[in-house]
């Protein structure tokens, strides 16, 4: 009679493979290939990529199939993986200037050197489901033009010719890392832009939303937003000088801001940066817009006390992994705390009870 | 899984929460910050246990796991299996022949020597921590030893409900100093702070490890007009007839008909071996 938690070992193996077998779904379906994953649904590979913290294609997409398509469970999956992984050293910084543009587009200026590209976008479809999608995807084939291949210079660059725009200090101080410190506050920007790349994408969104419907408005104007490949250069010591060991796509958005000059700034444009793996606008936008946000203090603005300024409040509670294994682990037995509370409960009523009664006979 | 350091973590990483271990030694009660890593649990689920163990055991060890008191609850079973597999340390269920312990949320009823190591589970580190969200604030009020908010707290209680209306998690005061959440262990459990064997607590999430070396004062904090209590339900264990320990109460029937047994499932099996019984302990072996 006493069952309560008894087999804990044998229900858990069976649940296991209980659900393994509804990861596989119907049998007569086909099976997804992992590579079926990484080439269809590759915004779903970017942001397991973005918010695991790990640039790599396939082992994103074997988490999507892993986690049944649970992008959060996919991404759990990529950064447990990712802190087994030696750390071999750091590479050099990225040069966006240098990006291979598939999209590339301001919201500033009509036309710049580089010229506005729309590339892969949903913007400007209608959001009308494609019937035809559900019988037949055939192979659609897109016209080409030539590559520029000359570099794009970021908009931002001809704003600083007027000087006009807050100029970004620059430092050759190695930033923290946020996988191998612990986060601190008040902490750095460099930490704060870590912690929002690999932020939950919801989470930011909100955050950004937020900061446009008045909660420290900041009226941003996306200076620019490109999407492309860079190439990841690291110095080999043996060598004596940098090799190019890869590329990696990314999303990169510069904001362009209002202001009205503070006790320390003159009236100037101020900038909000987001910069996030893969094809994943609407993450490297939000980005941008909280992280100017957070910069209030830097630019000598008011604190309005909105949930955005915040550093703390923001960065403690924008990791999904964090987040979601707190949330869920109120699943686990609590029994102890659970009983000792009910004890404490009864004991309360019971006094209460006691002051109550006595006070009834009286009358 | 040979593919994997011993006891999952890489050298590197073992030497880092070490080092957090020994300055929380060094410094009762203090929350040493420290670079929790993702582990393959989820957090919340013991990460911090977890990473305090990796890097406390060593092949010679034997580990048991408990949670709520029990070796066979699911997480307890789950943390085993794992350091079963990237370990492979011994295992026991005996809390006698454990030389570290993982818990969450008890601490044994047998009594631990100084030849043992507990290793607790902490969801949220900081005892101020509902009475001020910010980090940057409170680790300002233990570097002043700024706990009047915590007395005011307790204070409230008393004055609204006639008695501190806390049920775990009551807060301690460690050597004099640091004031320090024990964990959510019952209040019954607080006495048993102060002990033989090494206590570490470890908060994966919150990136925090503290500790309370062997024979610390530890005091839970309370008024002379109020002492602490240390509470449990007012029965015996239905199976083992044990007095002294801390129980969880089960419903049996529809009726609502409830029994009540040692969340220290060590602790009620050894005494039933040894010949006690309690009400129901003919029932259950039929």
């Amino acid at each position: 009679m006493y069952v309560a938690v008894k087999g804990g070992e044998k229900a858990i193996e069976n649940a296991h493979a209980w659900l393994a077998e509804e990861r596989r779904g119907a049998p007569d379906v086909a099976e997804l290939s992992v590579a079926q994953i990484r080439e269809q649904l590759s915004l779903s590979v970017n942001r397991v990529m973005a918010e695991g913290s790990l640039y790599d294609p396939d082992l994103a997409a074997l988490a999507i199939k892993q986690a049944r398509g649970d992008l959060i469970e996919a991404i759990f999956l990529i950064r447990a993986y990712r802190t087994t992984l030696p750390r071999f050293g750091y590479t050099n910084p990225v040069a966006t200037g240098n990006m291979a543009c598939d999209r590339r587009i301001s919201a500033t200026f009509k036309d710049a050197p580089g010229g506005q590209v729309l590339g892969p976008t949903f913007d400007y479809t209608h959001r009308l489901l494609n019937f035809k999608l559900a019988a037949e995807g055939g192979d659609p084939i897109a016209p080409e033009a030539a590559p520029r291949t000359e570099p794009t210079p970021h908009i931002t660059e001809f704003l600083k010719g007027e000087d006009i725009i807050q100029d970004e200090p620059t430092s050759d101080e190695t930033p923290g890392d946020l996988t191998r410190e612990p986060m601190e506050f008040p902490s750095t920007r460099p930490l704060r832009l870590q912690s929002l790349t690999r932020g939950d994408e919801g989470f930011v969104l909100g955050m950004a939303y937020s900061t446009q419907r008045g909660y420290a408005r900041n009226h941003a104007f996306v200076g620019e937003l490109r999407i492309g490949k860079v190439a990841v250069e690291m110095d080999i010591t043996e060598l004596g000088f940098a090799i190019e060991i890869g590329e990696v796509e990314l999303t990169e958005c510069e904001t362009v801001n209002q202001f009205k000059g503070s006790k320390t700034e003159p009236p100037q444009f101020t900038r909000g940066y987001g910069l996030v793996f893969g094809q994943s606008e609407r993450k490297s936008i939000a980005m941008a817009l909280v992280d100017r946000a957070l910069r209030w203090e830097e630019l000598g603005e008011d604190n309005l006390g909105a949930p955005a300024q915040d550093e703390e409040f923001v960065l403690s509670h924008a990791d999904n992994i964090q987040a979601t294994g707190f949330l869920e682990h109120i699943k686990l037995p609590h029994y102890v705390d659970f009983q000792s509370e009910l004890e404490l409960v009864r004991k309360l009523r019971r006094e209460a009870e006691e002051r109550i009664t006595p006070k009834e006979a009286a009358e | 899984m040979s593919d994997y350091n011993f006891a999952y973590l890489d050298e590197q990483t073992k030497r880092m929460i070490r080092r957090a271990i020994l300055k929380g030694l060094a410094v009762p009660g203090y929350q040493v910050p420290f670079a929790s890593r993702e582990m393959p649990m989820p957090y919340g689920w013991g990460t911090g246990g977890v990473q305090v163990s990796a890097a406390t055991l060593t092949p010679e060890d034997t580990f048991k796991v408990i949670d709520q008191g029990a070796d066979d609850t699911t997480n307890a079973v789950s943390i085993r299996k794992f350091f079963e597999n990237t370990a492979g340390v011994a295992t026991t269920e005996e809390t006698e022949k454990a030389t570290v312990i993982q818990t969450r949320h008890r601490i044994p009823e047998a009594e631990l020597t100084e030849d043992q190591i507990l290793v607790y589970q902490v969801p949220i580190p900081e005892p101020l921590r509902f009475l001020e969200p910010r980090e940057t604030e409170t680790r300002k009020m233990h570097a002043l030893e700024e706990y009047g908010l915590m007395h005011v707290k307790l204070y409230e209680d008393i004055s609204q409900h006639g008695a501190i209306s806390t049920s775990y998690a009551h807060p301690v005061r460690v050597s004099g100093r640091y004031v320090m959440d024990p964990s959510p262990i019952p209040k019954f459990d607080n006495p048993k702070l102060e002990m033989d064997a090494i206590q570490l607590f470890g908060a994966g999430r919150e990136q925090r490890i503290y500790a309370v070396p062997p024979h610390t004062k530890v005091v839970s904090l309370d008024f002379e007009d109020y002492p602490f209590e240390a509470t449990k339900a007012d029965h015996p264990c239905d199976l083992c007839g044990a007095e002294d320990s801390y129980l969880d109460e089960l419903i049996m029937d529809d009726a609502g008909n409830r029994m009540f047994v040692c969340s220290d499932t060590d602790y009620c099996r050894s005494r039933r071996a040894a010949g006690h019984e309690g009400r129901l302990a003919k029932e259950d072996a039929a």
